[in-house]
């Protein structure tokens, strides 16, 4: 059962790139589009998106590596941590739930270093691997994604973003207790 | 609120740093990430044409508008401002696809052409639109159906079972999409959140024409 799945999982991502890029294509050629012409034509934004998105990473990532290099981190967890207590969120896992939202190197390394210490099959192990899958770096992709159109005020995304992100650390600790 | 998040990032770190004698590391990790940061955009300079010029051929030859129309009895209730068959669909469709299938590579190009297509739609260009938030919160909470990163690390540290994870993955994540249509959907209501001008703010009666 199991190998069959990691056997499917690794078919549809080594499957689902080559395939979109050759149905689009496909499909363009059969459309009568002159497929070559309009791809360079797309292709010329390459270069202008990835500048423009510049200074937003610069201001983010700068942000949150100098909030990691600070070891913020500890006081955040010691403010935090009777609250999770409270809802029976292993102690090690903490800092995996605070990282996830700013970094995702930052918390694949915490998540390795996890199940390094405890193993991979331990239900330390499968629970930050439940919620390392489970969100998103926010911040990082609301900043490249506003900034990359020159969107300033972003209302409701940020509280938005944060609530899902704890909704998904929640419910991978809820079913993580349910199912290991 | 990016401000505040920002400001606070910067102002704890500093305190913080200062606090535990980790002040040069706090420097060193701002000079460091700037580099990061350009490595990380130029990086994608290549991924980003190869998918736009993709895109663009999706464009002309129509399959953006059919894609659209396809996902249109779902979409209509998330992105009630979008139009039927607006490019925009089309590539919100693309990037939460490979989110959703762990293909990172491909979903960064994907949403930052789903902004500029909401922004086209967008009446005041300096402000997100709901179908942006909307389009950010199911982004950034996105279902992995193949978490490929952590099982290959799974994998390389010795698991017995490393896709064991894939199950409780996609109940989390469904936890956190959904709340991210409730929330943002809730809170663009909000009078500190709602939009300011008359006739967008309506959801569906706003979005016709501008």
């Amino acid at each position: 059962m199991s190998e069959t799945l990691s056997m499917v999982a690794g078919v549809i991502s080594n499957l689902a790139i080559p395939l979109v890029m050759l149905l689009i294509v496909g499909y363009g050629f059969f459309k009568k589009v002159k497929v070559y012409e309009a791809f360079v034509e797309g292709a010329k934004g390459g270069f202008e998106v990835a500048i423009k998105i510049i200074p937003f990473l610069v201001a983010i990532l700068v942000a949150i590596g100098m909030f990691r290099a600070s070891g913020a981190m500890d006081f955040l967890i010691a403010l935090i941590s009777p609250a999770t207590d409270l809802i029976g969120l292993p102690a090690e896992a903490l800092p995996v739930a605070i990282m996830r939202p700013l970094s995702g190197s930052g918390s694949l390394g915490l998540v390795t270093e996890i199940m390094k210490t405890h193993g991979p099959d331990s239900f330390i192990g499968r629970l930050v691997s439940t919620m390392y899958g489970s969100t998103e770096t926010t911040f990082y992709v609301l900043a490249v994604y506003f900034g990359s159109v020159g969107i300033k005020k972003t209302r409701h995304a940020v509280p938005t973003g944060l609530l899902a992100d704890a909704a998904g650390l929640i419910g991978a600790l809820v079913i993580c207790k349910l199912v290991f | 609120m990016l401000n505040y998040v920002w400001l606070s990032l910067m102002a704890i770190a500093i305190v913080a740093g200062a606090i535990n004698g980790k002040l040069p590391e706090v420097t060193k990790a701002a000079f460091d990430m700037a580099e990061t940061s350009v490595s990380i955009a130029f990086g994608l300079i290549g991924i980003m044409a190869l998918w736009l010029g993709i895109l663009k051929i999706a464009e002309e030859s129509g399959l953006n508008t059919l894609l659209a129309k396809v996902i249109r009895p779902v979409s209509k209730r998330l992105f009630p401002e979008i139009p039927a068959d607006h490019p925009a669909m089309a590539s919100i469709l693309l990037n939460l696809s490979a989110n959703w299938l762990g293909l990172s590579n491909a979903a960064t190009p994907f949403g930052l052409k789903a902004m500029e297509d909401l922004q086209t739609l967008n009446q005041d260009k300096e402000e997100a639109s709901d179908a942006m938030v909307v389009f950010m919160g199911l982004n950034t909470a996105a279902i992995t159906f193949i978490p490929a990163t952590i099982i290959g690390v799974r994998l390389s540290l010795g698991s017995a079972a490393p896709q064991a994870i894939i199950a409780t993955t996609i109940v989390a994540g469904l936890c956190a999409t959904t709340t991210a249509i409730i929330v943002a959907k809730l809170l663009q209501r909000l009078p500190g959140f709602k939009r300011r001008q008359s006739g967008i703010d309506s959801g569906i009666e706003g979005g016709k024409k501008s």
